[in-house]
């Protein structure tokens, strides 16, 4: 798949200006690009900490990459962030390993982005990300509550049941930016 | 009948052989949470969690607050552990903000958070106790945490709800003769816990009910991403404290406690080893602390971070606790998400108590030092 893209070099340089960039998490985060090309930006390289975003037909490849030849072995957490100025709800998955010794620091960021609508109808509308459930078996109930709080349905996760909500709530999912909470 | 069922309500079939109990949410047992059982005789099928009783919705209410406002109630999620789940708040916003915290403050933090992590231990441990038939065991540790309380309500005012940490140090120092009377209490506490293992866990009867119920494969642990005493107890070596040291952790020489059976009598161990351990920390950081000097920079009023984001995390009672930040050069944040370890650790549920015995429901659901309340934030 071609599409044009900022090249990463730019976003890297504009991460950390003047500081040196670690080195084992600057080799992890050449691993990547040079699997994937432009596919798979690099939006920082921090101490301990790499960013990658990707587009969202691109997340299961990409995982499963990080999972199989980078050794991350389970998700820590599973966020969901509204951007209603750009029209789109970002996931952020936090990947770390308990099996690579060397990985015991990283934290290594994924985060893809699905369409916002403005009048939100959980499952039934295009706000929806392909499940990484298959490859990182740990993020079932995260996603199950990332469903309920920002309405972004996950195609063939086994189980898109409410979590936290009661199970007769009608409103909007309540971590999008337009549910208000009352008196603020 | 095929009336329209509003959205998250589903019709089941009743099965003649297969009998379907709600355990919770009225606490008989389940903490505040419901624990929906598929039991064929004694045998259960299934098990579906349903947390959410308590959700108080922290993340969304951290969104309305600036910095400084949200300290007191981030720390609700589990008041007896309040300085460890302030801790990443703490340390994120101190990355966003660009805040370097005073060489006293990052000892006391030590001291703090461990302090607390018994408190909060010997909570879970009086439950624990109690849920298994074993009185004593409720008594004893809510006594013993009484005298670790009473310390730090001396340091921070309060006796559980404490809101000590704040970005850039700790809220006030100490008062004047605290390292004699921590270190006094420290060294009673730990003879105290050491004489459990002979009324609880060299107990034939405990170990009869926990030993080889719900084992949980050091395979299964990594794969469902657990954390804390479950994850240490299926025999992997992985304690923040040890592997990303924060503050002081890293001139403290900390050991992490490692079982290899993944049953819940391991599971059960972890935290009381985690126990003694906190105690030896506390008496290093005591000898290794500043006598003197500041514990706190000065903030600006309503200060701003960056466009930025900032992940981090720390050991708590229950496992490793994240804090993710997003921060849009406002003064709140723009989006605050806790990862808690009960919520990471309910993934188990399903997965150890299909085919367990009724009976040992609450030996395998309280060994997974699950705390509902930090579950549902």
């Amino acid at each position: 798949m071609s599409q044009p893209e900022t090249p990463e070099t730019k976003s890297l340089a504009k991460a950390q200006p003047q500081k040196e960039l670690p080195q084992f998490e600057k080799s992890l985060a050449d691993k990547l690009e040079s699997k994937f090309n432009s596919k798979a930006t690099i939006e920082f390289v921090k101490v301990n900490r790499i960013r990658v975003k990707v587009k969202k037909e691109d997340v299961l490849d990409v995982a499963r990459f990080i999972r199989d030849e980078l050794h991350f072995d389970h998700a820590e957490s599973v966020t969901g962030v509204d951007y209603p100025d750009q029209k789109e709800i970002e996931v952020v998955y936090h990947l770390g390993s308990y099996t690579d010794p060397e990985l015991a620091k990283q934290v290594l960021t994924l985060a893809t982005r699905a369409p916002r609508e403005e009048n939100p109808s959980p499952g039934n509308d295009s706000t929806r990300l392909p499940s990484l459930r298959d490859i990182f078996y740990s993020v079932e109930f995260h996603e199950r509550e990332c469903f309920e709080m920002l309405g972004v349905y996950f195609e063939n996760h086994p189980d898109n049941r409410r979590l936290l909500l009661p199970e007769d709530w009608a409103d909007l999912p309540p971590m999008r930016k337009d549910f208000k909470i009352k008196g603020r | 009948m095929t009336t329209q069922l509003p959205p998250g309500l589903q019709l089941e079939k009743v099965d003649e052989r297969i009998m379907t109990l709600n355990v919770g949410p009225q606490h008989p047992g389940s903490g505040h949470m419901r624990l929906i059982i598929k039991v064929d005789g004694d045998y259960i099928v299934s098990c579906d969690p349903d947390p959410g009783y308590v959700h108080r919705g922290e993340e969304k209410m951290a969104e309305y607050r600036n910095y400084i406002v949200n300290i007191p109630h981030l720390e609700r999620p589990v008041i007896h552990d309040s300085c460890n789940v302030l801790y990443p708040y703490c340390l994120g916003v101190e990355e966003l903000l660009g805040l370097e915290v005073p060489e006293r403050a990052k000892y006391l933090r030590v001291i703090a958070s461990e302090l607390n992590r018994c408190v909060y231990i010997q909570y879970w441990l009086a439950i624990y106790g109690i849920f298994l038939g074993h009185s004593t065991m409720f008594m004893w540790p809510a006594g013993d945490r009484e005298l670790l309380i009473d310390l730090l309500e001396k340091i921070t005012g309060a006796r559980v709800t404490h809101a000590y940490f704040v970005p850039g140090g700790i809220r006030n120092d100490v008062p004047a003769n605290f390292e004699d009377m921590c270190l006094k209490r420290v060294n009673y506490f730990e003879k105290r816990i050491k004489e459990y293992a002979a009324i609880f866990y060299d107990n034939p009867i405990l170990i009869s009910r926990t030993q080889g119920a719900g084992v949980l494969s050091r395979e299964d642990a990594i794969r469902l991403g657990t954390t804390g005493s479950t994850l240490r107890a299926s025999g992997v070596d992985f304690d923040l404290r040890k592997k990303e040291p924060y503050d002081a952790y890293g001139e403290l020489d900390v050991h992490s406690n490692v079982l290899k059976d993944g049953d819940s009598y391991a599971r059960s161990k972890i935290p009381w080893l985690d126990m003694l351990e906190s105690c030896n920390i506390i008496r290093q950081a005591l000898q290794k602390m500043p006598k003197s000097g500041s514990v706190r920079v000065k903030l600006k009023p309503n200060p701003k971070g960056g466009n930025d984001e900032v992940y981090k995390r720390v050991e708590s009672g229950r496992g490793s606790l994240g804090c993710y930040i997003v921060s849009r050069s406002q003064p709140e944040p723009y989006r605050l998400k806790l990862s808690v370890g009960s919520f990471r650790n309910l993934i188990c549920m399903p997965y150890l108590l299909k085919g367990e015995k009724l009976g040992n429901m609450p030996a395998v659901y309280w060994s997974l030092n699950y705390w509902p309340v930090e579950a549902d934030r």
